[in-house]
């Protein structure tokens, strides 16, 4: 048996030699490129090989945890990532990102001011701004008769049946805390647990707890409310328009997704080159064509047509800006609460048919059915589904 | 001998470096902390997911019951036909699985949707309308989406290919001199039945379980599409340690441990439970 493990340990050992070996042959330089799902044009990565020789390999993952995950694991080898403002200060506090060299990125000078030392990453001195933009509620006009301006309408029983809630315990627990009045980077644990009584409260109510999913369900009228991010709003209005975008009036999340290279990063000086290609004016216009999220590029934002600059969703104004919070890394402490929380709530016991009279519809649909043949001869005509 | 040892090598590599070693991996993280060292603090606080266990292994055992009434019957009747229908249901049996078990999980979510396809088709031809009208209450659609029988009906529309197709090529390969014997000695076709085709199918009913329970017990993606995510199930609670919110890998490798466990002294009694089955009718 040992001379089987160590036969094992000298294969693998030789076939990774092997594969390095290989790579190392190729001249071919590349960046590796992780980055969120549905989130560039894709067609600008063959533009940034003609013009640096540099190849792109392109991966994509699914939240901020997710990429969390993935470096924190090891044995990858990604040289630029695209994380949100609180994983950025997570992974600058655990040591996790490279420092940028500037020079490299000259086209830096493009992004707006307004966007460069937010609380994050206060010296800009690891992450370049990609794009940003705010969370709303979205809803059906056809389906809400009312004007909704506040959190409290995820709330409200009056939509029971219909709402939709993030599935991701950072977000959810902010719909919370905004309508609470507290700040989204709380510690204080008598306020986040009030936040998780408010969602426990919530979950009966809940049509279910989505991410992407909720395209389809707000799309084709199967939910009529649902929080998600602004650029995903204007995308979903596009496809159908009944359904409108609100940022409620208790204050909202202004989120910023910034470019980084992750520590230990093989192509640095690529990757440099490749974010300083995307701070360039006509990649930044592609890539906001695509994704629909604002871009933080001033020469880009200018050169936009006035009526999307002027569209309030994908640049919300400064009137909403100020009573939006950006989310900061939480403490070891709060994180392992939310965790525990979250945990908690999903794994409640809850029982899904909710309201009586649904419950009861469902009943009284299959007494029909076994009755069908004794009462078919009863009924009007114009009503039986099938006339004999 | 040599030679013999020599062919198994590679299945031997292939089993150390992505069985054994991942195992490894999955019992160390599960018996430390994230500051390392030996810890079972892991396990201690696994006493508040037992409602998710609890709930996981009852629906993965509902639906493996009902893939176990829905095949056997189903693989008894195919392996009862000529080799011509038997080749076309077999293939009519596989032909989902060549598509994308997200994408048909997908597909199940617009069928059972409120808004769904069968809620639109009972819709158009009249039946809410018929039901509010004789019981005077006012519904437009039956709730299907989000609920446990959705999760349970996406498990067993997903597994059933791994009950029939056990079940089939063992009671397909019975020798039919069997069969004959016992009725030449005057068994009726029930007789026959008990005694014969359902003691030797025994060992296709207990794969066939176990490819059914198995993964049912640990899905994850069924039960967020098909659920709501409102009730989550093991899979989903070991993907949120791993790559979701609550990053802690120490606890997704202690659960994944137990769930292990439990599932391997499932098995285990089940297949002492089916040895005794067989020697008891043998007798």
């Amino acid at each position: 048996m040992k001379k089987l493990v160590s036969l094992a340990l000298v294969f693998a050992l030789a076939a990774s030699l092997l594969i390095s070996g290989c790579a190392k042959k190729q001249e071919q330089r590349v960046v590796n490129v992780y980055n969120w799902g549905e989130n560039i044009d894709e067609s600008i990565f063959r533009t940034f090989e003609q013009q640096t020789g540099i190849k792109v390999n392109y991966t994509t993952y699914e939240s901020n945890e997710q990429l969390y995950a993935v470096l924190k694991m090891g044995g990858t080898n990604y040289d630029v990532i695209i994380p949100s403002d609180y994983m950025i200060s997570r992974l600058i506090e655990e040591d996790m990102l490279e420092k940028l060299d500037y020079k490299n990125i000259p086209n830096a000078a493009n992004i707006d001011q307004r966007y460069r030392g937010l609380d994050f990453d206060p010296a800009d001195e690891y992450s370049v701004p990609y794009t940003w933009g705010v969370v709303g509620i979205i809803y059906n006009t056809s389906m809400v008769d009312e004007e909704i301006t506040s959190w409290g309408a995820l709330f409200d029983p009056k939509y029971s049946g219909q709402i939709l809630q993030f599935d991701n315990s950072r977000d959810a627990m902010a719909t919370a805390l905004f309508y609470l009045g507290y700040s989204v980077n709380t510690t204080n644990e008598t306020e986040l647990s009030e936040a998780y009584t408010l969602l426990e409260k919530q979950k009966p109510i809940l049509q279910g707890y989505v991410m992407d999913q909720i395209y389809d369900k707000l799309e084709g009228g199967e939910a009529a409310i649902g929080p998600y991010y602004a650029g995903d709003a204007q995308l979903m209005m596009e496809n159908n328009p009944d359904l409108a975008f609100v940022v409620p009036e208790e204050g909202s999340n202004w989120f910023v997704d910034a470019m980084c290279i992750p520590k230990g990063a093989t192509n640095k000086e690529n990757a440099e080159l490749f974010i300083n290609f995307m701070c360039d004016t006509d990649t930044a216009l592609k890539n906001m064509g695509v994704t629909c999220y604002a871009t933080p590029v001033k020469t880009a934002y200018e050169a936009l047509d006035e009526e999307t600059r002027n569209n309030e969703i994908i640049f919300p104004g400064d009137d909403i800006l100020s009573r939006c919070q950006i989310y900061l890394n939480l403490p070891q402490a709060t994180l392992s609460l939310y965790d525990q929380l979250w945990v908690k709530l999903k794994s409640e016991k809850h029982i899904y048919i909710l309201r009586p009279q649904r419950d009861f519809s469902l009943r009284a649909f299959l007494t029909l059915m076994a009755c069908h043949c004794r009462y078919l001869p009863l009924l009007p005509s114009q009503n039986s589904p099938r006339k004999q | 001998m040599r030679r013999r040892y020599l062919a198994a090598v590679p299945h031997v590599i292939w089993l150390s470096v992505f069985v054994v070693a991942p195992l490894i991996l999955v019992v160390v993280y599960a018996f430390t902390g994230s500051g390392g060292g030996f810890t079972l603090e892991n396990f201690e606080n696994m006493g508040s997911y037992t409602s998710v266990f609890g709930r996981s292994l009852w629906l993965a055992f509902i639906a493996t019951i009902i893939c176990l009434l829905i095949g056997y019957p189903l693989s008894y009747v195919l392996s009862k036909e000529g080799p011509g229908m038997q080749r076309i249901f077999i293939m009519l049996i596989m032909l989902p699985m060549w598509i994308n078990f997200l994408l048909r999980t997908y597909a199940w979510m617009s069928i059972l949707e409120n808004t769904g396809l069968i809620n639109r088709l009972l819709a158009s031809l009249g039946v809410f309308d018929l039901i509010n009208r004789i019981f005077d209450t006012n519904i437009s659609y039956i709730p299907m989406i989000n609920t446990q029988g959705a999760v349970v009906l996406g498990m067993v529309y997903n597994y059933l290919p791994f009950m029939v197709l056990p079940i089939y090529s063992v009671i397909v390969k019975i020798d039919s001199s069997l069969i004959e014997a016992a009725h030449d000695l005057g068994a009726g076709s029930m007789t026959v039945f008990r005694r014969i085709i359902f003691p030797l199918s025994l060992p296709g009913v207990l794969s066939g379980i176990t490819m059914v329970f198995v993964p049912a017990v640990s899905t994850f993606i069924i039960s967020r599409l098909l659920g709501g995510g409102t009730n989550i199930l093991l899979g989903d609670l070991i993907e949120m340690q791993f790559l979701g919110n609550a990053y802690n890998p120490h606890l997704g490798s202690a659960i994944s441990l137990l769930m292990m466990i439990i599932i391997m002294i499932c098995m285990f009694v089940m297949n002492r439970f089916g040895e005794g089955e067989e020697q008891a009718v043998l007798m």
